[in-house]
């Protein structure tokens, strides 16, 4: 009692500190620019600055941070649905199914004027995350539901695997869209909005409520698939609903943003490596230090050559993959093995 | 003498300079530093470039082609030849059985090597900006044996020039922002395109410090606030709506031009068709009529 007593105050710590940094980074956003770090107070004067703050840093800074909280969420969901610790949100194909739709949109974009209209309309946000939603529904199709975890999980790369190559080769058809497709596959927050902002926090809620509703499942399912079972959990039902929640999160997150790799699956080992609790709170403060992650990426991605722009994809995978290799190393050292 | 007698003999000296003259040897020198030797001007030729093509075309040689890469879309002409690819994947087996005389293509293309040591003549040529474009008609002039080149460039240059008087001199204070991609990639001062602006007056809002491409932060565009903005990319869908770029004079005051692929393959291919580029460039930058 003792010890879960001590691990749910090192979770409630984690989650104010996650909470503390993210309003920190959400001012330094505003403040991080095309001219580097900006003085913040001369914009009280200047209602062009204001309207740069307003429009552009201040929506792009939450949009990271709300597609990192989904990421991380979708990751923490994805490991323990899959009890793989290298499982990522993109695993049941969604990142496929998302790059095809946009490859696809890219290129017959001005073949037809009504296509071009519909496009402007519905925007390449809405066809990644139809994109990816048709992945998961294939997936699933092929999986025959979601009963067996090894089943999905084969589906998963199967559809990610076929729809990845389409996808290249329609690229390769019509080079012109190289580029843009680049650009998507390394993820950017460039046109974040506010409209972005409100997408992805409408859709980020209920996808934390239901998953917290949910956690129980993947308690049980840490036991193995047959013990779960045995203490009565609505198993396939709730697989199921955790696939869908997988789905919606990733979707969203993929349709704003990107395909940025590396923060669903880095943000629930950062969790674990700091506390160890349940699933009920580590998708919580899974989708918190997702969230700081691509916050902090998304800074440095601004601030450090600006006025030119580096990839985010390429700071998460810096920033998280080398704090895991201080943690392994620090691990690896001194401290026994938890 | 008669004059049958000296219609003869003139037949017979014309014959002999031609004769001589197609059998002359060819030598030049390539963008690599090497030196190529021919026993005569190639007969075959296989251009893996499109500026390339369309400046052996421009040339008066474009019978002598045999193949192109697979962007080469001018002259229709050119566009009919067998396609053998693009930078990365060049048919390599498909350019040998034409039997090509000489291969031109890009300095940083992958099948030099190959090429070269089946004994396929390679001239790499390199045009990346203004001056290259020049040179570059010079050395396949003088690889085909013909003179035209500085006549060419001479017919290039006053229609760049020409374009240029076109515009009112306030031109020399309209700022302008190209985009080449969605992504935003942003064409600056040293990159082809943004020298052909130069050429015309008006002001490039990228400098040359962030390179020809530069990825650029949407924001420095907005505070930029140019005056015009050309769009080469057909993806560049929904300009207007961008989270602060309704603000932008450019927008406000619809001077947002989008090019067609046709008219932007014109305007980024340092070629003979420049001073069609610095054209569509040009009616562009005209002042909308208030």
């Amino acid at each position: 009692m003792e010890e879960i007593a001590r691990r749910n105050r090192q979770s409630l710590w984690l989650g104010a500190g996650l909470l503390l940094a993210s309003v920190a980074l959400v001012a330094l956003g505003a403040a991080v620019g095309s001219t580097g770090l900006d003085n913040l107070f001369r914009t009280a004067t200047d209602p062009v600055a204001q309207q740069i703050v307003w429009d552009i840093r201040v929506p792009r800074t939450l949009g990271a941070w709300l597609a990192g909280a989904l990421l991380g969420l979708a990751g923490a969901v994805a490991q323990g649905l899959f009890r793989n610790p290298l499982a990522d949100p993109y695993l049941l194909g969604s990142a496929s199914g998302a790059s095809l739709a946009v490859a696809l949109a890219l290129v017959l974009f001005g073949v037809s004027p009504f296509a071009t209209e519909w496009l402007v309309r519905v925007g390449l946000t809405g066809v990644a995350f139809a994109g990816a939603t048709v992945a998961v529904l294939l997936t699933l199709a092929l999986a025959r539901g979601a009963q067996q975890t090894l089943r999905l999980l084969l589906a998963g790369v199967i559809v990610g695997v076929v729809l990845g190559a389409i996808s290249s080769l329609v690229v390769l058809l019509d080079p012109n869209v190289m580029q843009a497709m680049q650009a998507f596959l390394l993820g950017s927050t460039s046109f974040v909005g506010w409209s972005a902002c409100g997408v992805m926090a409408l859709v980020a809620l209920p996808c934390l409520l239901l998953a917290g509703l949910l956690s129980h499942a993947l308690d049980g399912l840490t036991l193995g698939e047959t013990t779960a079972l045995s203490l009565g959990l609505p198993l396939a039902r709730m697989r199921l609903a955790l696939v869908g929640v997988l789905a919606l999160a990733t979707g969203a997150a993929v349709a704003q943003t990107g395909l940025i790799a590396f923060v669903g699956l880095a943000a629930p080992h950062l969790v674990r490596s700091v506390v160890k609790t349940t699933h009920g709170r580590l998708i919580t403060l899974s989708a918190l230090m997702g969230a700081v992650l691509l916050c902090a990426a998304d800074l440095l991605a601004r601030g450090l050559l600006a006025p030119q722009e580096l990839p985010v994809g390429v700071l998460t995978a810096v920033l998280g993959g080398g704090y895991l290799l201080w943690l392994m190393r620090r691990r690896g050292v001194g401290s026994a093995p938890a | 003498m008669t004059r049958r007698l000296r219609s003869f003999m003139v037949a017979c000296t014309a014959a002999l300079v031609a004769l001589a003259t197609a059998a002359q040897p060819v030598t030049v020198t390539d963008d690599r530093g090497t030196t190529v030797r021919l026993a005569q001007p190639p007969q075959r030729i296989v251009s893996l470039l499109p500026s390339i093509t369309e400046t052996v075309c421009e040339l008066g040689a474009c019978a002598r082609l045999v193949g192109v890469d697979r962007y080469s879309n001018w002259p229709s002409s050119a566009a009919r030849l067998p396609r053998l690819g693009g930078l990365d994947d060049a048919n390599v087996e498909g350019i040998v059985a034409l039997k090509p005389d000489v291969v031109l293509l890009a300095r940083s293309a992958r099948i030099i090597q190959r090429l070269e040591s089946l004994g396929v003549p390679v001239v790499a040529l390199e045009p990346d900006n203004m001056p290259d474009v020049q040179r570059v008609l010079r050395t396949v002039g003088q690889l085909l044996a013909v003179d035209d080149a500085d006549r060419v460039w001479r017919g290039i240059d006053a229609g760049i020039r020409a374009a240029a008087q076109s515009l009112p001199p306030g031109v020399r204070r309209t700022r302008v922002y190209i985009e080449v991609s969605s992504v935003p990639y942003a064409a600056g001062e040293s990159s082809f395109i943004g020298q052909v602006l130069a050429q015309l007056g008006a002001q490039n809002v990228v400098p040359a410090a962030l390179g020809p491409f530069p990825k650029l932060n949407p924001e420095f565009v907005v505070r930029a606030n140019p005056d015009v903005i050309m769009v080469s990319d057909r993806t560049s869908t929904a300009l207007e709506a961008r989270p602060g770029w309704a603000g932008i004079r450019a927008v406000r005051e619809r001077r947002v031009c989008r090019f067609t692929p046709d008219e932007g393959d014109v305007l980024v291919r340092p070629g003979p068709r420049m001073a069609e580029g610095a054209r569509l460039m040009a009616r562009c930058l005209q002042p909308v009529s208030r």
